[in-house]
């Protein structure tokens, strides 16, 4: 190749999580085996090699298939690298040529194999198009595959990983990004997912900085690279220039300055000009993730998911251990509470390698409390364990995916069931819990006068929310834009919840990414949410914009909210009312916080459309 | 007599990839006989991802694809079918 391959390189991609850092990348799972041993085998052991090599292949094609088919609900369209994979794992110029070369050699499969890769790929190193060159990567992924099975080497796992670095990966389940080791890993780079996706998310929560959505930054970037990630923009920067290198030197320096400013005053409550407290919660996924809410200023846990404990071992994890879980979370924020929802997980990929059960559609099918129900062992152990820990503090127990009336009865029946057993038993817990559920389907916005009556609060779960009722895939970037929490029809929904909530006297809480962003705080505000619940680290800019709002203006300002047709009609009418207090409050914190709704906003104010 | 074989036209902004080439190899694959792809008087075998892509076609590019056989008709129409269509890319 040529000197191009140390030039300066900027990709652009999704600003996923906030903040700068530079280091040497690591690309995870494209790791090679790099010694192959050659050795001759005998006339009478060919067809055994062929065979050793043809289960290699069948085992590889396997392993993709369970990558596949594991792969989360909004990733399933960016799959079809791995389908092309699986096609090539037997493509005559691979597969057909290391047996001959078997065959007619009668060498051993993985110096075969390893020989039929050098010349396919120095085929493609030399073509002229720059895209058939980097295939040259493609095909060494899948050959890599198959020489692991081959050599019975294991996958790389995430979290063998024991140097500083930044990680580049096609792209990391919820499962592999519970394996990172935080004092490893100073960022994140990826080919798939987007902002609204599950590991943008955990990066977030993490507070690593992260672009994703690249496409092929996998193949672009090579192990050992210097880069810099500026997730705050989206820009990942490859073999950077020392002037570069400078340039972010400072820029980093600049941003952990600016956070430290903000989070000074993020402990404060967060009141109204007019003297109106609204809540500010966090969002954690692990219970180390507790420290930073407490850091940010969090009034309390709005919302502990909590399958990562299922996602990350093979097996079910057991009363005992879940308790020990969310009782660290309970006594550490106490008496502040902590909302824990219960099993949020998609039927398919609940125990993971164990199932053979596949859904074509997962984000209808059995997942959170339908698969609870339908699995009631598996939901009153998580039961059991939760009022156990309720007695350590303040607990309110959440159920996801609430769509019909009759789930809530039963979910209450086993609840009564399980503290009825508890108290038999004579064992320590608190049946004292409120009791709330996710607003985050469509029919569960319609009945909400009927879901009312039965539980303590409402959370709305506006990522959901947002998904099923425009009927947008967010993991899907052809339709990923028509995406907007502002959109009149999610603004009426809320609306019409908000109603329902005062009516019946219970509360509202918001959990879902709406929440977090100072854009929708006048709506949020004016609708009259009780709470909001976010990642920790967007605390103290939303407490700061609500310090500057008043409850009275915003309440008025909804009349003509309504009167917006269009979700960008929204967004610029509180661009128009409020764009004083945004621009002060939020723009010097959206060089730090990067939020995407607010840069367009300062476009706009430098006349940049 | 059935014509063995037809001429396209690449008309998908990326050209014959990765992922368009496992199409037509998935289909090819199917095929009882050889498919070919054929470009400026080279040849490559269709059920190989990798062979399709030694022929460098860019977005505009004409190509021939032809079958050895009859019996292959349909796979012949199928193949045909996908670069008409993009590859199912076309936005």
């Amino acid at each position: 190749m040529t000197d191009t391959d140390s030039r300066e390189i900027i990709l652009i991609g999704i600003d996923a999580s906030p903040g700068i850092c530079i280091g040497k990348a690591y690309i995870v799972d494209i790791e090679g085996v790099d010694v192959v041993k050659k050795y001759f085998i005998s006339e009478d052991d060919v067809q055994d090699e062929i065979k050793r090599f043809k289960s290699a292949v069948n085992k590889a094609k396997q392993q993709l298939l369970t990558i596949i088919t594991n792969a989360p609900e909004e990733l399933r369209d960016h799959t079809y690298i791995l389908e092309t994979h699986k096609t090539l794992l037997k493509d005559k110029m691979l597969y057909g040529k290391t047996i001959e070369t078997i065959k007619n050699e009668k060498v051993n499969a993985e110096w075969a194999l390893k020989k039929v890769v050098s010349e396919v790929k120095s085929m493609f190193k030399n073509m002229s198009d720059s895209y058939l060159k980097e295939r040259a990567t493609d095909i060494v992924y899948v050959s890599d595959h198959i020489m692991r099975n081959l050599v019975g080497a294991e996958t790389k796992k995430i979290a063998d990983i024991d140097k500083r670095v930044i990680l580049v990966a096609n792209d990391l389940s919820p499962a592999e990004a519970s394996q990172i080791n935080l004092e490893r890993i100073k960022g994140f780079v990826t080919d798939r997912g987007g902002k609204a996706s599950h590991t943008s998310i955990i990066s977030r929560t993490l507070e690593i900085p992260a672009v994703m959505g690249l496409g092929n930054a996998t193949n672009i970037i090579k192990n050992d690279d210097l880069i810099i990630i500026d997730g705050t923009v989206g820009t990942v920067i490859i073999h950077p220039t020392e002037e570069t290198l400078l340039d972010y030197g400072v820029r980093s320096s600049k941003y952990e300055e600016l956070k430290a400013a903000i989070t000074r005053d993020s402990h404060l409550q967060a009141e109204t000009a007019d003297g109106f407290q609204l809540k500010v919660m966090g969002n954690i996924e692990l219970p180390e993730e507790v420290v930073s809410v407490i850091d940010y200023g969090g009034d309390g846990i709005g919302l502990y998911r909590t399958e990562f404990q299922y996602l990350s071992s093979p097996i079910l994890p057991n009363e005992y251990e879940l308790f020990d879980k969310y009782k660290d979370v309970v006594e550490v924020i106490a008496p502040k509470p902590v909302t824990i929802r219960t099993l949020d997980i998609n039927g398919d990929k609940a125990f993971g390698n164990n199932s053979d059960y596949v859904e074509v559609n997962p984000a209808l099918g059995l997942r959170a409390i339908r698969y609870c129900l339908k699995n009631p062992d598996v939901f009153r152990t998580q039961l059991r364990a939760i009022l156990r820990a309720a007695a350590f503090g303040n607990v309110r127990i959440l159920i996801p995916m609430i769509s019909s009336y009759e789930e809530v009865i039963e979910t209450k029946r086993i609840l009564d069931e399980v503290a009825d057993a508890l108290d038999k038993e004579g064992t320590l817990f608190n049946r004292d819990v409120e009791l709330g559920i996710m607003i985050e389907v469509p029919s569960a916005v319609i009945i909400a006068d009927l879901l009312a009556g039965e539980v303590d609060f409402f959370s709305l779960g506006t990522n959901d929310l947002i998904q099923y009722s425009l009927a947008i895939d967010r993991g899907n970037r052809h339709v990923a834009h028509l995406y907007h929490s502002l959109h009149p029809a999610i603004i009426r929904m809320i609306k019409n919840v908000a109603d329902v909530v005062r009516d019946k006297g219970i509360k509202l809480f918001m959990c879902g990414e709406m929440a977090s962003d100072p854009i929708n705080l006048p709506i949020l505000l004016g609708l009259g949410i009780d709470e909001l619940s976010m990642n920790p680290q967007s605390i103290p800019a939303v407490k700061s914009m609500i310090r500057a709002l008043k409850v009275e203006d915003a309440r008025a300002f909804m009349k003509d909210v309504f009167k917006q047709n269009t979700a960008s009609g929204v967004e610029e009418l509180i661009r128009e009312t409020y764009g004083s207090i945004l621009f002060e409050k939020v723009y010097a914190r959206r060089k730090a916080f990067g939020d995407r709704a607010q840069k367009n906003y300062y476009r706009k104010q430098k006349g940049q459309t | 007599m059935t014509e063995l074989s037809r001429d396209v036209i690449v008309i998908n902004e990326l050209g014959l990839h990765a992922r368009s080439a496992a199409k037509i190899a998935e289909i090819a694959r199917k095929a009882n006989y050889n498919v070919w792809i054929i470009k400026d008087n080279k040849m490559a075998d269709a059920s190989s991802i990798l062979d399709i892509l030694t022929l460098e076609c860019a977005k505009g590019s004409k190509i021939t694809l032809k079958i050895d056989d009859q019996s292959d008709l349909e796979i012949l129409n199928n193949t045909v079918k996908q670069f008409e269509t993009g590859f199912g890319e076309l936005s």
